[in-house]
């Protein structure tokens, strides 16, 4: 589904790269944490994954196309088969909630039947039904997250980026939008989430990679966000752990 | 659905930034304007070219009993040297080039002297020995008369010879010169015009940078996205050349046509509405046109995956 195969990437003008000599491989259907410091190259990875960026060496390979083959014609193409949340939401401010749902559909230019069926169906996955003509104003910051996974999937995505989607909510408003994230997940989608929440990550015990300065220093299935080795090792040097705590 | 979204879109653009749009409407009226009056000029220009030269002939003037300057010593051309003029202008070599020649006699000379001249009472005292007879050569191509004029001059007889085009240049010369200053002026407008439409573009999409970005995000088409705003600037635009093909069909029809041709006595010459109904659709394809790559070559920016 997702497989990057000793990827590198660096910005112009910045010393140490983004991303150093990544591989890995996400399959249909998982759901992926993706953690590390801020700088860690979170970040460029999903941007890599969505063809916003180039990598300077190694290949991207999404849904069986490799990006670097795909001409940017069809990179608007490509985009369709994805879902993307943000952290700051990026809801048109000045649209209902149903408009901003319908307007993905309108933009890639589903027909009105299609959208009139499809966004009160979105809206209903993610609890929302009775709000779709308010603005996003009007609405909690718990519910504008909502709306803007519902503009993410309404399209059915085989995959789902999130970067850090819970990052402006509180820990239980970020609890309701996980359990729609895996609902969205048991649906079929993969999900590749971005997050430095530590108590999500520890809660769902899903697979778990972590990035240090651009390399990938853990992939574990069903870690948490810090994981059981380093955790013993830290209880063998309980100097460390004091420091570090 | 579609063609509704992307006009829904560029006129909310064009509401947005409506200062803009003003100003580049403005800008594209002057400069269609000047590039209307510079081509309705080399219209008029040419116009008054075919019909003047035309009639511009050259004037071969022989001695009369007076003359002393040319090939004349106080003695009128006699009979064998027109002849041997107009024997000259059968040649071969200046034959091609002559549309034909009328020969007026002293006596016609002196008729026709006196019809001008009638209300003068010196013309009394003319007789046809002190007029010399005129020959007028009319060409193919007005602009062959150095050739005529080279080969009869030396001839004797031959008073003076005249190209009566050389009056003619002084006015196609002033006209030449408004209308390469309205080229001039023309030119730059247009640059300032293209540069304009290219800034407001960038200031619309800046404003929308948001929309942008998630249609970019979600999968709309690079087509879709630049539509709206190259129709923003298009819109502008044909706003603005329709502006300068009505100021240009006023300006023929009040200016020269009602005040130069009034002056003039009757402007059968000058260049009329008709003329300017012809320019307009020019006005409107060059302003449409540069608006156009204006404004995709600034949206392309935005574009960039």
């Amino acid at each position: 589904m997702i497989r990057f195969e000793n990827v590198s990437k660096s910005y112009p003008g910045t010393t140490r790269p983004a991303l150093g000599d990544v591989s890995l491989e996400i399959g249909k259907g998982e759901f992926v944490f993706l953690i590390g410091a801020s700088g860690s190259g979170k970040s460029s990875l999903l941007r890599l994954i969505l063809k916003e960026e180039k990598p300077n060496k190694g290949d991207v390979y999404v849904l069986g196309k490799r990006l670097s083959a795909l001409p940017s014609r069809k990179v608007p193409y490509f985009r369709r088969n994805l879902g993307v949340v943000f952290q700051d939401f990026r809801l048109l401010p000045n649209k209902t909630v149903y408009d901003n749902v319908a307007f993905t559909l309108q933009v890639i230019g589903k027909s009105r039947g299609f959208i009139q069926e499809a966004v009160p169906d979105a809206l209903k996955m993610v609890g929302l039904a009775g709000k779709a003509n308010r603005m996003p104003h009007e609405l909690s910051g718990g519910e504008q997250q909502r709306v803007a996974i519902a503009r993410a999937v309404v399209n059915k995505p085989a995959i789902l980026l999130a970067d850090e989607p819970t990052g402006n909510l509180d820990p239980e408003t970020s609890q309701g939008i996980m359990s729609l994230l895996e609902r969205i997940n048991l649906g079929g989608t993969t999900v590749v989430m971005a997050t430095h929440a530590a108590d999500v990550v520890d809660r769902m015990q899903r697979r778990v990679i972590e990035l240090m300065t651009g390399r990938v220093v853990r992939d574990e299935r069903g870690g948490g966000y810090v994981t059981q080795a380093i955790a013993v090792q830290n209880a063998a040097e309980p100097p460390a752990r004091v420091t570090s705590a | 659905m579609r063609i509704g979204l992307v006009l829904g879109e560029a006129f909310q653009g064009l509401r947005r930034n409506a200062s803009m749009v003003v100003s580049v409407v403005l800008v594209t009226f002057i400069s269609l304007t000047f590039v209307g009056v510079a081509i309705l000029l080399q219209q008029q220009i040419g116009s008054m070219k075919s019909y003047w030269y035309d009639r511009a002939q050259i004037a071969i003037y022989f001695c009369n009993s007076v003359d002393q300057g040319g090939n004349c010593a106080q003695a009128a051309a006699t009979q064998e040297q027109v002849d041997a003029v107009m024997a000259k202008l059968q040649d071969p070599s200046i034959a091609p080039y002559i549309e034909r020649t009328e020969y007026d006699t002293p006596a016609d000379v002196l008729a026709q002297t006196q019809q001008v001249y009638q209300d003068n009472p010196i013309v009394g005292f003319l007789t046809e020995d002190l007029v010399g007879g005129i020959a007028h050569v009319t060409l193919h191509d007005p602009s062959d008369a150095d050739v005529i004029v080279e080969s009869v001059s030396g001839l004797p007889g031959v008073e003076s010879v005249e190209d009566q085009r050389k009056y003619l240049e002084p006015i196609f010369g002033m006209l030449n010169a408004a209308s390469a200053a309205a080229i001039g002026v023309a030119a730059l407008m247009l640059v300032a015009a293209v540069l304009l439409i290219a800034t407001t573009i960038r200031l619309s999409a800046f404003s929308r940078r948001r929309e942008l970005g998630i249609m970019r995000l979600v999968g709309a088409s690079n087509r879709l996205i630049e539509t709206p705003f190259i129709l923003e600037g298009v819109i502008a635009a044909l706003i603005g050349s329709l502006l300068a093909s009505g100021a240009l069909v006023l300006i023929v029809q009040f200016f020269v046509q009602g005040q130069l041709g009034s002056a003039l006595g009757g402007g059968t010459l000058l260049i009329r509405a008709r003329d300017a109904f012809l320019v307009a659709p020019i006005l409107i394809v060059v302003g449409v046109v540069l608006a156009a790559l204006s404004a995709s070559v600034a949206i392309k920016r935005y574009l960039r995956v």
